[in-house]
C-alpha cells in the first residue's frame, strides 16, 4: 500500500542501527556487483528511497522462481529486501485468501497507479488463453491490465524474460515471454531457471537505489548481474586454458576438477553471475558440484542440442548455437578450436571417429 | 613484509590452488597497502566477487593470519574485524542471524568504518541516556 516511509525509516523502525545499515549497504554493494567504493553512494540513495509497492504475478511456472527466493534462509538480505518493499500480492504465496488478494491487487493498483513494480514469473499462454487462467482471467488479459500502471517490469525467471521450458519446441501452449506482449513499459529480464535469489532482490535494491532502470544488455538483462560470463569468471578455466578435460562424470579428470567443457558445458555461451555469486548463501554452484552449467540464463536453452554435448559438436541447432557463441565474444571460438583439437587427439589413441565439422573448426580456429 | 610475505608467493603459486588468483589478490593487497601509506588512500576488495575455486578463499585468509586486533558487531547477525598479520590489512566479514556469510572483505586502512559510531546511533543514545538518570540532572542540560 502506499508508504511515504523512505527505506532507511523502515529499517530504522524495525530497531536496525546506522551501522546495520552500512553494513546492508555494503552487502547490497557486493551483491550488486559494485564496488565497494559505491557502499556511501548507496547509503545515501537508500536512505531517501521511498518503499514501494510491488505486485508478482505468477503465470505459466513451475513456481521454482518464488521457490527460490522464498527457500532462502531467513532472515537474509533477500527477506530484509522484502521486509522494506511493500509486497502488495504474489498469487501464488496469497493463494489461501481468495478473492481478497484481487481485491488487494486493485487496489494496490489504485493506489500506487504509474509507480508500482511488477513481478512476472512464468509465460504466458497465447495460443489458447485458457491453457492457465488464475480466478477465471487469463493470463493474457491480467498481465495486460496490471502493466499498465506499472513504472517498470521485472520478468523473473527465464520462462517471463524468454519463454524458457514452455516456449521450448514444440511449445504446445503457445507460450511467449512478457517482452511480446507489453511494448510500452520498461521491461527487465531477471533469467535463470530460476535465478539467484540474491539477483532477483539485487535488480529489486539497484532500481530503488538509483531510481532508474539499471543498464542492460541486448537481452535485456541487467549487466550487474549478466555482464561477465560464466566460463570467464570460472574457477575450472584454468585447466580448460591448459586443454584439461573431464571426458566422463567419473574419470581421473573429473576427480581432479578439471574442466567441463567437453561434457556439455554451456559456460562459454552463457551470461549470469553463478560463478563468484554462487548458490544457497555462496556455498556452491553447479560446476562445482561437477556438472556443467545447462546455459539457463540464456533464451531456448532448453533447445540448444543435447546438454552433455560439448559446444564444439554439431546439433540440429547448431546456428542457433554458434550465433550466441559470436555474441559471447572470441572465447568461445577458441573454445571450439580447442575442444576440436582435444578431441582430435583422444580420437586417435581411442581410435574414435573425428567428424568433418570437428575439423573444419579446429582449421578455422 | 618479511618473512610471512615470502611464504606467502611460495604457497600462493603452487599447484594445489586452481584459479591462481590468490597470489594476484595478495599483489592488490601489497599495491593497496603502499597507497594507504603514500596517499593515505584506503581499499576495500571483495573477495565474493572475484573467481576462487574450493579452498582458495580458506587459504588467501589462512595466509593473511589473524594479527593483533579482534572485534565483533552485533547488527543484523555478526560481524567480525580482524586485523590480519599485516597492519593495515583488515578482514571483514558480515554475517546474518543465521550466521550465513553475506560479504566478505578485504579492507586496507587504518579502521575499517564500520567499527566507527555512527552520527546517528549517537543521537539516538543522546535521547535514550537520560532515561537512566534523575530527572533533577537532565533538567539544565
Amino acid at each position: 500500500m502506499a508508504d511515504d516511509r523512505t527505506i532507511a525509516d523502515m529499517l530504522r523502525s524495525q530497531g536496525v542501527t546506522r551501522r546495520g545499515f552500512l553494513k546492508f549497504c555494503a552487502t547490497t554493494a557486493s551483491m550488486m556487483a559494485l564496488s565497494p567504493a559505491m557502499v556511501p553512494k548507496i547509503a545515501e540513495a537508500l536512505e531517501n528511497a521511498k518503499r514501494p509497492s510491488v505486485i508478482w504475478l505468477s503465470f505459466q511456472e513451475c513456481t521454482g522462481c518464488t521457490e527460490s527466493l522464498t527457500r532462502s534462509h531467513a532472515p537474509t538480505i533477500e527477506k530484509l529486501m522484502f521486509d522494506v518493499i511493500s509486497l502488495d500480492h504474489h498469487h501464488t504465496l496469497m493463494a489461501a485468501s481468495g478473492d481478497a488478494v484481487h481485491e488487494a491487487m486493485y487496489e494496490a493498483m489504485e493506489e500506487n497507479y504509474g509507480k508500482y513494480i511488477l513481478i512476472v514469473d512464468g509465460s504466458i499462454p497465447v495460443g489458447n488463453p485458457a491453457y492457465s487462467t488464475i480466478g477465471g482471467i487469463s493470463n493474457l488479459d491480467m498481465l495486460k491490465d496490471v502493466a499498465k500502471g506499472a513504472a517498470a517490469i521485472v520478468a523473473v525467471g527465464t520462462c517471463a524474460a524468454y519463454g524458457g521450458l514452455p516456449y521450448a519446441n514444440p511449445n504446445p501452449t503457445g507460450a511467449v515471454p512478457v517482452s511480446e506482449i507489453i511494448k510500452d513499459k520498461p521491461i527487465i529480464n531477471v533469467p535463470g531457471c530460476p535465478p539467484i535469489p540474491v539477483v532477483i532482490t539485487g535488480v529489486l535494491a539497484q532500481y530503488l537505489t538509483f531510481g532508474k532502470l539499471p543498464e542492460m544488455d541486448d537481452l535485456g538483462r541487467p549487466m550487474a548481474f549478466y555482464g561477465q560470463n560464466i566460463h570467464d569468471r570460472c574457477y575450472r578455466r584454468p585447466f580448460y586454458e591448459r586443454g584439461q578435460f573431464a571426458e566422463t562424470f567419473d574419470d581421473e579428470g573429473a576427480r581432479k576438477g578439471w574442466c567441463l567443457f567437453k561434457l556439455g558445458c554451456r559456460g562459454p555461451i552463457t551470461y549470469n553471475a553463478c560463478a563468484t555469486t554462487k548458490w544457497n548463501e555462496g556455498t556452491s554452484w553447479p560446476v562445482e558440484a561437477g556438472h556443467g552449467c545447462l546455459g539457463c540464463s540464456q533464451p531456448n536453452f532448453w533447445d540448444m542440442g543435447g546438454f552433455y554435448n560439448a559446444l564444439s559438436e554439431p546439433t540440429r541447432n547448431i546456428g542457433e548455437t554458434a550465433g550466441y557463441a559470436l555474441a559471447a565474444g572470441a572465447a568461445v571460438g577458441l573454445a571450439a578450436g580447442a575442444a576440436a583439437r582435444h578431441k582430435k587427439t583422444k580420437a586417435v589413441t581411442n581410435h574414435q571417429t573425428v567428424t568433418v565439422d570437428d575439423l573444419e573448426k579446429e582449421k578455422s580456429s | 613484509m618479511n618473512g610471512n610475505a615470502s611464504s606467502c608467493g611460495q604457497t600462493a603459486g603452487s599447484d594445489e590452488l586452481i584459479t591462481g588468483n590468490v597470489t594476484p589478490i595478495l599483489n592488490e593487497v601489497r599495491h593497496a597497502l603502499n597507497k594507504l601509506l603514500e596517499q593515505g588512500e584506503a581499499t576495500v576488495i571483495d573477495i565474493r566477487a572475484l573467481p576462487l575455486g574450493p579452498g582458495e578463499e580458506q587459504k588467501l585468509e589462512s595466509l593473511l593470519g589473524i594479527g593483533e586486533v579482534t572485534a565483533t558487531i552485533e547488527a543484523m547477525g555478526t560481524s567480525t574485524v580482524n586485523e590480519t598479520l599485516f597492519a593495515g590489512v583488515w578482514l571483514v566479514t558480515h554475517r546474518n542471524t543465521e550466521d550465513e556469510i553475506l560479504g566478505k572483505f578485504i579492507e586496507i586502512t587504518r579502521y575499517p568504518s564500520i567499527l566507527e559510531s555512527q552520527t546517528e546511533d549517537m543521537r539516538s543514545a543522546l535521547t535514550a541516556l537520560p532515561e537512566l538518570l534523575p530527572e533533577s540532572l537532565t533538567e539544565n542540560s
